[in-house]
């Protein structure tokens, strides 16, 4: 029940911080990586354990590999010695992270999620921790610490809303990223982040959808999209010589409500004849690797420039996923690239050069779509989809990570007519977290993404009381993954759908039928404006409301 | 691993209590496992979904579709949670002997 997770107690412990002290239970914990899974990725110290078991398993030289993880990383990257060293402890962080606001347990203010390392690094790898020790705030390495980083590392979404407000632009995700390299060097891990990293690198995807299934399930798509429209829809699969790799996240042909963005992509590109392919081979634009080490992440990104490359595209289009910008737009270009193969991407219907691209070669669909409609290369009808209220959730990663915050919202107010924003200081890069990403979606750890989602879900809430909102829009697949377990807790009433299921749904195509329902079978000409909830059951507004 | 015993026999699960021994699935395994779902009669309308489900998995290797499940078995997404109250990645497949999906589901 709502109430019981609303007492928010104030959780601040006696005696001193540095004493660590994790409490490991279902519901806000995640499940340690199976043992299959850290041997398939070739991890150090695969072993049954779990985070509530007493005996970590901790390999015998433990500690020397932490600190001696730590060394190469502050000699590697000049960024993570800079945040252990120029935290003025001002504060203006701790109130801005949603894990904080939503379990009061002070450690998960971002300063001091951060200072249970930096008290690490100061102990021993500065002079004044060293000959001072706990009177500068430095505190020994020992086995209760590990499980405290494993803790509380496992509470942050590495969303970095934390990090807009710093004034000295410390990126707190960065500090988690760390927390959790070092974590995986003694096989402290959790299995929702290697079991997709294992399956991507076993097929290709996250979920482990093989060649033959993955083309059944596109197959599948295309005939559903030309059910709705009367028009014969093709998905090209390893299409040689296309201009266009497709990469998406692999839930989108797989999970509800991913799909129907899914058709949305489908029939948009068929409408403007794109010259594209997807590949079963870059199945995935996600990446669990980002939540486990840089490493990991570079692996697993290979295969999108070197698919690219084998099927002799020109330049890489990418689906509604969140993460996967981060990686995308930030790491991509130097972990793998450059991708002079590629060219600067240029859209073929508008003639646009995407000059954000020039260096990755990736173009975020939102982009491309948005172009098209800005030049008025699309129609669209946007009282197909007059049953929605539409709010917008900014994904983390695409607006803090790279900039997206107009592209989706210009598609928004194209394919729809009730759009209503949240409060400004929720949306945009100040947008508040699901709270179930960086791999924490699981639901060994629902308590905590329930908690982490409250102030996302109290955004909802008022635009949902104030203009009578009935969908959140959002552009990551995390997000469909989890938002609707969020919104039925604690906002019911409120559906989840991708931008892109709009657009489809507002799209005139050239020679379709009549629709006559809309992306997901609801009836378009009917009155019934009726709300499905997460469990598929049809309620009216009122019957919403009250559930 | 943990093991999961009910009328006699034992099967390793994982902690949700997914089976691990897929090649040990029978008719009479979903039945046990129908226990830990909440579900007491297993009716034609669940063999449905349940016998889709397996011969997708053994088939392609993994679960199908949410919305390949409602097409191909005739049934809304609604009444697939009406059968299997935890729904059908969750509910469903535990009862087929699929493992758990992980990822962005």
């Amino acid at each position: 029940m709502p109430e019981k997770l609303l007492s928010i107690e104030p959780n601040n412990p006696e005696g001193d911080w540095r004493e660590a002290k994790a409490e490991f239970r279902k519901g806000t914990i995640c499940y340690s990586a199976a043992p299959k899974n850290v041997t398939y990725l070739g991890l150090p110290n695969p072993r049954p354990w779990q985070p509530f078991d007493a005996d970590w398993k901790l390999p015998p030289d433990w500690k020397q590999t932490i600190l001696d993880g730590m060394k190469e990383r502050l000699q590697k990257y000049r960024s993570f010695r800079l945040f252990m060293e120029i935290c003025v402890r001002c504060g203006a962080c701790a109130d801005k992270c949603h894990f904080y606001i939503g379990s009061g347990d002070p450690k998960n203010m971002p300063v001091l999620r951060a200072e249970l390392m930096r008290s690490v690094y100061r102990r021993y790898f500065t002079l004044t921790g060293r000959l001072f020790g706990s009177l500068v705030g430095a505190r020994e390495l020992t086995e209760d610490v590990i499980k405290e980083w494993f803790y509380y590392f496992c509470q942050c979404t590495e969303c970095r809303r934390c990090s807009v407000f710093c004034p000295y632009g410390i990126d707190t995700a960065e500090i988690t990223m760390m927390g959790r390299e070092l974590l995986d060097l003694i096989g402290c891990n959790i299995n929702w982040v290697l079991e997709p990293a294992a399956n991507c690198f076993r097929t290709g995807n996250h979920l482990g959808v093989q060649p033959h299934a993955f083309q059944d399930s596109l197959q599948f798509a295309a005939g559903e999209a030309s059910e709705i429209t009367g028009l014969p829809i093709e998905v090209p699969i390893n299409r040689k010589g296309a201009e266009i790799l497709f990469v998406m996240p692999s839930a989108d042909y797989f999970g509800t409500p991913h799909y129907y963005t899914l058709l949305g992509y489908l029939m948009l590109f068929h409408e403007i004849g794109l010259d594209y392919t997807v590949s079963a081979f870059a199945s995935e634009g996600g990446n669990f690797g980002l939540f486990s080490s840089h490493e990991l992440t570079k692996r697993l990104n290979a295969k999108i420039y070197e698919e690219a490359k084998r099927l002799g595209v020109k330049w890489i289009l990418g689906g509604e996923c969140g993460h996967m910008w981060r990686v995308f737009h930030q790491y991509m270009d130097t972990m793998n690239g450059p991708a002079d193969f590629l060219e600067p991407p240029v859209s073929p219907i508008t003639g646009t050069r995407f000059e954000n691209a020039r260096a990755t070669r990736a173009v975020h669909i939102c982009e491309f779509t948005a172009d098209l409609i800005h030049h008025g290369k699309l129609r669209l009808d946007p009282s197909r989809n007059d049953r929605w209220n539409v709010t917008y959730h900014d994904s983390c990663n695409p607006s803090r990570a790279m900039g997206l915050l107009e592209e989706p919202r210009h598609i928004l107010k194209n394919v729809c007519r009730n759009f209503h924003e949240m409060p400004e200081n929720t949306i945009r890069e100040q947008t508040f977290c699901c709270g179930s990403g960086a791999g924490l979606g699981t639901d060994e750890n629902l308590e905590m993404r329930l908690r982490g989602g409250f102030p996302r879900a109290n955004a909802v809430k008022y635009v949902r009381e104030k203009h009578g909102v009935n969908l959140l829009a959002c552009i990551c697949a995390i997000d469909k993954a989890t938002l609707p377990t969020l919104m039925e807790y604690w906002v019911p009433g409120v559906e989840v759908a991708g931008v892109h299921e709009l657009l489809g749904n507002a799209l005139i195509m050239t020679g379709e039928k009549e629709r006559t329902t809309d992306l997901r079978g609801e009836d378009l000409r009917g009155e019934d404006l009726r709300v499905e909830n997460l469990r598929g059951e049809r309620l009216t507004k009122e019957e919403a409301t009250r559930e | 691993m943990p093991v999961f015993e009910i009328n006699g026999n034992s099967y390793e699960v994982d902690e949700d209590g997914f089976l691990q021994e897929p090649e040990r699935w029978n008719h009479e395994v979903a039945k046990d496992f129908a226990n830990t779902e909440a579900i007491t009669d297993l009716t034609e309308e669940h063999w449905k979904v349940i016998d889709y489900i397996r011969n997708y998995y053994l088939e392609f290797g993994i679960a199908p579709m949410v919305r390949k499940v409602c097409k191909e078995t005739g049934h809304k997404l609604s009444e697939i949670y009406k059968l299997f109250p935890s729904g059908p990645a969750k509910g469903a497949c535990k009862l087929a002997g699929l493992p758990k999906p992980a990822g962005c589901v």
